[in-house]
């Protein structure tokens, strides 16, 4: 296929070059992936540098604040490392519904879903205050993946039942989940008349780096805790799923090709659902993990947005699990620097920007655009 | 709880609704899906309202929000149209990128006061009974921009030369090529003439229905109902017309059941426990899963479905799919 450049054909000043586009034959380089999606960070964070700049900023001053707010020590990388864990794990949602064409943008909802079922477990309460910590822990977990699972069941029945465009449901269902934490949080558990619920009793707290503070004593302020550990698992476990397993081999066809799934007998529907469930599982994990690691109560805003996040970590890191973990600290440093930066959209302003820089980058490894000195 | 005043509000707050999803049906019948309305919308509001404070003329800042709009809806159209990434994804992007912009932008606008979009009675029409207090009193110009637009646009659509291509692009654009129509140029247009209802939209609330600068607070997914709207409607402009309305009705008819103290006789739980009312706000995104569990159950019994290239980028000397 080859498209002439649109200038000066009419006219008869001809455009000394051509801009010849060419569909790839053979394969792109392993590294060519990656290097677009790092190319895209760089292009990304220096058009948000020219914008800065324009509206009378100072981007090299952000800019080596942004360093030193997120890996200038041992003590910010355990914060950034904290805001890469729930990011890791709702990736890896985006990850495994977008491997199905699912698009389930709703991992936001799962996410509240998942530390709403999770809170059950000490709120209601279901264990007593002496029941071990590995028992409470065990439970919320389990609670967490059961609400996130069923907040994702809902648009994956509809999608399945109906042809209900996922889309849009997920969506709604954000709303609905963050309305009805809310009427929790402000009715029947709020914490003398505050906006959110007691503190869990202690064993409820995932443990942190501080808390062996005694014995390390580098250790002491970091607030990194056992979450991360649940990211990576959850990261092998979903390459694993989707490389290793038969339901992963079914998955990835059905995404590549819903026609050949058909004809080989998968069941569509059935794994429709069953994606989505896993996905809101992933992001319901995500929630249980922010309340227990984190703020230690459920409470409104306990996440800003990282559902949205994970798709944009998950596209740039081309669906790979194992390469969300180094997507998700990159923003995880982003939200971290983004509490403090001035102006406040500036961090969803870059992820914008390098969400379209990726997508737009893949158009270079499909094709081949060279530009070509016009024969006379 | 008065019907004309909850009718009359319905109109007001649904024409936000109408444009945008007059907007995305464009975009769609062209074939490109634009998940990014609820950008597209934020950044019409906040650029209606910073230009309409900086100049002082409120339509210059409806001229600016639908500019902004549809100049930010083109980085949507060459992304998907000419480099064929993913709709979905570019639109979500898109979504990121015009609520990053209008936050970043839109610093310290909370509070300021500029000109609005003034509110007039249709002479003669406005003194009709009940129909003329609900329909043509004390509307903003918008509002009665929108209802010219429903049948203005649903003539161009069904009934003209240039409305027969549009639906040929989102069609089948091979077949529409071969025929010597511009399918990049269209779809283009439309991509563009949608951001440019969508800054509308914006540009309505923050102008005229709840004036104002929120940040995010401002549209509030609006323009993601608006997306699930077009699909309740099936692409049609009137009945995305009627559910848009419809919409704004009950939205204010919900906000209006938490302020009596007696409801049918009983004592209004929503008034005792104001809690209660974070139900009430979840209605309209429950209408709207519940419309589209409707609209699909039509749409496959009558074997209407959506534009048959919505969504898969055509690509100029290769056969279609």
């Amino acid at each position: 296929m080859t498209t002439a450049a649109p200038s000066g054909d009419k006219q008869g000043f001809r455009f000394p070059y051509s801009l010849s586009i060419e569909k790839r034959v053979e394969d792109v380089p392993r590294w060519a992936p990656a290097a677009t999606s790092i190319g895209s960070i760089l292009i990304a964070f220096l058009i948000s540098g020219i914008i800065l700049k324009l509206i009378g900023g100072q981007p090299l001053v952000v800019l080596k604040f942004f360093y030193a707010a997120t890996f200038g020590s041992w003590a910010v990388i355990s914060d950034t490392l904290v805001k890469a864990t729930p990011l890791i794990m709702v990736g890896l949602a985006s990850v495994v519904a977008f491997k199905m064409k699912l698009w389930n943008i709703g991992a936001e909802g799962q996410f509240y879903m998942g530390a709403f079922f999770a809170s059950l477990v000490v709120l209601v309460p279901l264990v007593s205050e002496d029941t071990p910590r590995v028992i409470v822990i065990t439970l919320m977990l389990v609670f967490s993946i059961i609400g996130g699972a069923f907040w994702g069941f809902i648009p994956g029945f509809l999608k399945a039942r109906f042809a209900v465009n996922e889309i849009i449901t997920t969506l709604m269902l954000n709303y609905i989940a963050v309305l009805w934490n809310n009427f929790w949080i402000f009715n029947s558990w709020s914490d003398a008349g505050f906006q959110m619920t007691p503190q869990f009793i202690k064993a409820a707290w995932l443990p942190r780096l501080a808390d062996y503070a005694r014995q390390i004593s580098g250790f002491s302020g970091m607030t990194l805790h056992l979450g991360i550990i649940f990211a990576v698992i959850a990261a092998i476990f979903v390459k694993w799923v989707l490389d290793r397993s038969k339901w992963g081999y079914e998955i990835k066809l059905t995404g590549d090709n819903p026609e050949a799934a058909r004809y080989a007998g998968i069941n569509i529907k059935r794994n429709m659902i069953l994606v989505m469930m896993f996905s809101g599982a992933l992001a319901g994990l995500a929630g249980m993990s922010e309340i227990t690691g984190v703020v230690h109560r459920l409470q409104e805003r306990i996440s800003p947005g990282y559902g949205f996040t994970g798709i944009i970590i998950a596209w740039l890191a081309k669906l790979n699990p194992l390469a969300v973990i180094p997507v998700s600290i990159l923003f995880g440093a982003l939200i971290v620097a983004g509490r403090e930066i001035q102006p406040a959209g500036l961090a969803s302003l870059l992820q914008g920007i390098v969400l379209f820089m990726v997508i737009s980058s893949d158009f270079f490894l499909r094709y081949k655009v060279r530009l070509a000195r016009r024969a006379a | 709880m008065n019907l004309v005043i909850i009718l009359h509000a319905g109109l007001a707050t649904g024409t936000i609704l109408l444009f945008a999803a007059i907007g995305e049906i464009y975009a769609e019948r062209a074939g490109i899906l634009n998940l990014g309305v609820e950008g597209m919308m934020l950044l019409g509001a906040m650029a209606g309202f910073a230009t309409s404070l900086a100049t002082n003329n409120v339509w210059l800042g409806l001229a600016a929000a639908m500019l902004v709009g549809g100049v930010l809806s083109l980085a949507h159209g060459l992304v998907t149209i000419h480099l064929q990434a993913d709709q979905v994804v570019s639109g979500l992007s898109l979504t990121f990128l015009g609520t990053g912009l209008a936050l970043v932008l839109g610093e310290g606008l909370t509070g300021q006061s500029p000109p609005l979009v003034p509110d007039f009675a249709i002479p003669l029409l406005s003194e009709i009974p009940f129909v003329g207090p609900v329909f043509f009193a004390d509307h903003s110009l918008l509002t009665y921009v929108g209802y010219l637009l429903i049948p203005a646009v649903w003539y161009y659509i069904y009934h003209t030369r240039p409305g027969l291509h549009l639906r040929a692009v989102g069609e089948k654009p091979e077949a529409a090529d071969t025929l010597g129509v511009n399918v990049y140029g269209l779809r283009y247009m439309y991509v563009f003439i949608g951001g440019c209802l969508a800054g509308l939209a914006g540009a309505t609330i923050s102008l005229s229905v709840s004036p104002g600068w929120y940040s995010t607070q401002t549209t509030s997914g609006q323009g993601w109902i608006a997306i699930g709207l077009v699909i309740f409607a099936q692409w049609n402009p009137v009945r995305a017309a009627f559910g848009a309305y419809l919409f704004g009705a009950l939205r204010r008819g919900i906000l209006d059941l938490q302020g009596p103290a007696i409801l049918l006789g009983f004592a209004n739980p929503l008034f005792v426990n104001s809690n209660y009312g974070f139900f009430l706000q979840m209605t309209p995104y429950i209408l709207t899963i519940l419309a589209l569990v409707i609209g699909s159950r039509t749409a496959v019994r009558k074997r209407i479905g959506a534009p048959a290239a919505l969504g898969i980028p055509y690509i100029r000397g290769e056969r279609g799919l």
